[in-house]
């Protein structure tokens, strides 16, 4: 694993947050440095060291650090080290903090305060931020802080980062210079801090914290071993469900948009390239991918409220048998889950798994989860060839589709899994150890802020990648231009149509016409791009201008046989990934043949699954 | 130790609870102690069973202090408790 250094906000005092994982450091993070990264509630979400600048009280600009949740300065996993990396004035490019702020969960101080007395050894000055004192006063925990800071020898500030609490307390203390000194007795050797915490807090009557009785009883029910599972399988089952039913009208709303604009421009301008551009080419293309902006909300609505109550790390655990089986823990599904927004933050998240072989199963299987850019592509799919009807009054046909198609994504990637526990080192132990947090209700803002940040990423590919490729397509597409008196549609005589029916070969066996060649080719880079491909090149295979493929769905039910459309759905669910997920593959492992290895058995696996598909399909008379 | 050796976690019933008597780890395991120990799995510590999947009660779910925790039953074998009174 290779870490780019860039430094954001050059000179000035470091600070660094250091804490147990879940104790709120990236939410004091944000409220300190006004930015807006991502929290929730699991261990293990932030895996970077992360930047920010925090103005004082007084003014003054300090940097600070966000570090990965660590249990103790004895690092675990890749995302552990770098925490210790830090501390100790190790980790490349970045000097050693001249403070550090220690995170701990009032709620739970025995635990919290050991990783405060291994701080203090470092000889660093340290602040203690006593998050989450809501929680410990709703459980009936009262916290002297000034004995607490007392006995300590640090200052303490009570917090609750998540509403804001305690953040300009904490910003005045930062000018007061002795802070930035150390001061008071350091602590003994660690094995004593088991009998200095017992007596701190029998000094200040917490001996016996009470329990978090509200998440037991919910876990009396989620964590049952009967009704757990099938509680599971209903929620996942309902998120697919949904992302069907919910997206219909919003989708209706956006296609009504791309036609209305299509037709507008397509009145106003005279007939020429530059028409055929904006038509054919941008609204077209883009309107296409835009549509499916309703189903991707819908879908991470449902992930970031589990991500928030605190469900995810209850589903990892209910899992844990069923990845075992083929030789992965528990602790991989995290990762997994979140691959299903995007490969890339989930290749990233496996940095939580401590065990190296299970740490690179978990990445080559990653792509195997159906992330967000493949939805446009099966919703498109399924919308053309799979009638909106029920099955037995409660089930929708085409959900039940798309929940088949992230199942097969699923299965394929236990598979892998299963052979390559069958090809490495078998026999390990692999250790589960995984915190379940207190559950939360999910705060409305961090999930509107969520989704925010979800949207503005999918509008930035849009108007970025997307818009570029499916340009770049569309001039492939119209030159050269047809020779005088040629019958067939423009687009067979230019670049694109050339290159199509040269790579029509190699996929005609599984049921492609060219014009699916080519739009694989833009798809390499951008996953949703084939559906934006698909409609230029629809839309200037069409003979009349009026045609214009607003609505490709239509078009693309006349034109494709079952068979194909089968195939086509049967590719994506193995597709090689995009190149931005093989270049954070090579950047993680930072082993060259890796990502080659994985390009190369999903194309592979890609191929197989389609042409099988197919065959079967035309057997079957689907053709 | 003079204690004789009490049962160890993995044998907890649903809801029973017990305190920590020693952490004994697997000669193939020698990490564990220490991140068990981070965890919270120290001397005296109170322990708890809260939940057991099916089938075979692989893995399961500890309370400890105040905080819970999914752990694999080989890693609950390595928590020695005192005898419950």
């Amino acid at each position: 694993m290779t870490e780019a250094v860039i430094h954001l906000h050059r000179g000035g005092p470091l600070l660094a947050l250091l804490g147990n994982p879940n104790c709120g450091k990236t939410a004091l993070f944000n409220q300190l440095t006004g930015s807006r990264q991502k929290v929730a509630n699991y261990a293990g979400v932030t895996v970077e060291r992360k930047e920010g600048r925090l103005i004082t009280a007084a003014g003054r600009a300090l940097r600070l650090l966000d570090l990965p949740g660590a249990y103790s300065l004895h690092p675990r996993s890749p995302d552990e080290q770098v925490t210790r990396d830090v501390l100790y004035g190790r980790a490349l490019g970045e000097k050693r903090p001249d403070l550090v702020l220690c995170v701990v969960d009032a709620s739970n101080l025995r635990r919290h305060l050991r990783l405060v007395l291994a701080a203090r050894r470092l000889g660093l000055p340290c602040v203690v931020v006593l998050n989450m004192v809501d929680v410990a006063e709703a459980r009936g925990l009262r916290i002297d802080e000034g004995a607490l800071s007392a006995a300590l020898g640090m200052p303490v500030i009570p917090t609750v980062a998540v509403k804001g609490l305690g953040i300009a307390e904490l910003k005045a203390l930062l000018d007061a210079p002795c802070t930035w000194e150390t001061h008071g007795p350091m602590p003994q050797a660690e094995p004593a801090d088991h009998d200095t915490i017992d007596r701190l807090l029998g000094q200040l009557g917490l001996a016996d914290a009470a329990p978090p009785v509200a998440s037991d009883r919910i876990d009396r029910v989620v964590l049952h071993p009967v009704i757990g599972p099938l509680l599971l399988a209903a929620i996942l089952f309902l998120v697919f469900q949904a992302v069907f039913a919910g997206a219909e009208a919003p989708k209706g709303w956006i296609e009504a948009g791309t036609a209305w604009v299509g037709n507008q421009v397509s009145t106003w301008l005279p007939e020429g390239w530059v028409r055929s551009l904006l038509v054919d080419g941008i609204v077209a293309g883009l309107g296409g991918v835009l549509a499916f902006l309703p189903q991707i909300i819908i879908l991470f609505f449902f992930i970031l409220v589990m991500e928030e109550s605190g469900y995810l790390p209850r589903a990892a655990f209910l899992l844990d048998r069923l990845m075992g089986s083929v030789g992965l823990s528990g602790r991989s599904f995290i990762p997994l889950l979140s691959s299903f927004a995007c490969a890339i933050p989930g290749i990233l998240a496996a940095r939580t798994i401590s065990n190296p072989r299970d740490r690179l199963v978990t990445i080559m299987i990653a792509p195997l989860m159906t992330c967000s850019a493949r939805l446009p592509v099966y919703a498109l799919l399924i919308g053309a060839f799979v009638p909106a009807r029920h099955v037995g009054d409660v089930f929708e046909l085409q959900g039940l589709v798309l929940f088949g198609l992230y199942i097969a994504g699923i299965v394929g990637a236990m598979a892998v899994a299963w052979l390559l526990k069958h090809l490495t080192t078998g026999g390990q132990v692999r250790t589960l150890m995984m915190e379940l947090p207190t559950y939360h209700w999910p705060q409305a803002r961090n999930i509107a802020l969520g989704l925010w940040q979800r949207v503005k990423i999918f509008l930035r590919r849009v108007g970025g990648i997307i818009l570029v490729l499916t340009v770049a397509l569309w001039l492939l597409a119209s030159f050269p231009s047809p020779p005088p008196g040629a019958t067939a549609p423009a687009i067979e005589y230019s670049v694109a149509g050339m290159i199509g029916k040269a790579l029509a070969v190699v996929f005609e066996p599984i049921g492609f016409n060219w014009q699916i060649s080519i739009a694989l080719i833009p798809g390499l880079a951008a996953r949703e791009v084939v559906v934006s491909s698909l409609g230029t090149v629809y839309a200037l295979s069409a003979s009349g201008p009026k045609e214009a493929a607003q609505h490709l769905a239509p078009v693309i039910a006349q034109h494709w046989s079952l068979a194909t459309a089968a195939a086509l759905l049967a590719w994506f669910v193995f597709a090689p990934q995009c190149l931005a997920t093989l270049a954070t593959v090579r950047r993680e492992v930072n082993r060259r043949w890796i990502p080659w290895a994985m390009a190369g058995y999903l194309f592979a696996l890609a191929y197989a699954a389609a042409f099988i598909t197919y065959r079967v399909a035309l057997a079957l008379g689907l053709g | 130790m003079a204690e004789p050796d009490g049962p160890s976690l993995d044998t907890l019933g649903r809801g029973q609870a017990a305190t920590v008597q020693r952490l004994e780890v697997p000669p193939d395991q020698p990490d564990w102690a220490q991140q068990m120990q981070d965890l919270g799995f120290v001397r005296g510590e109170r322990v708890q069973m809260l939940h057991r999947a099916l089938p075979g009660g692989d893995p399961l779910v500890v309370r400890v202090g105040t905080s819970t925790y999914a752990l694999r039953r080989a890693e609950a074998a390595c928590v020695r408790l005192n005898h419950p009174q």
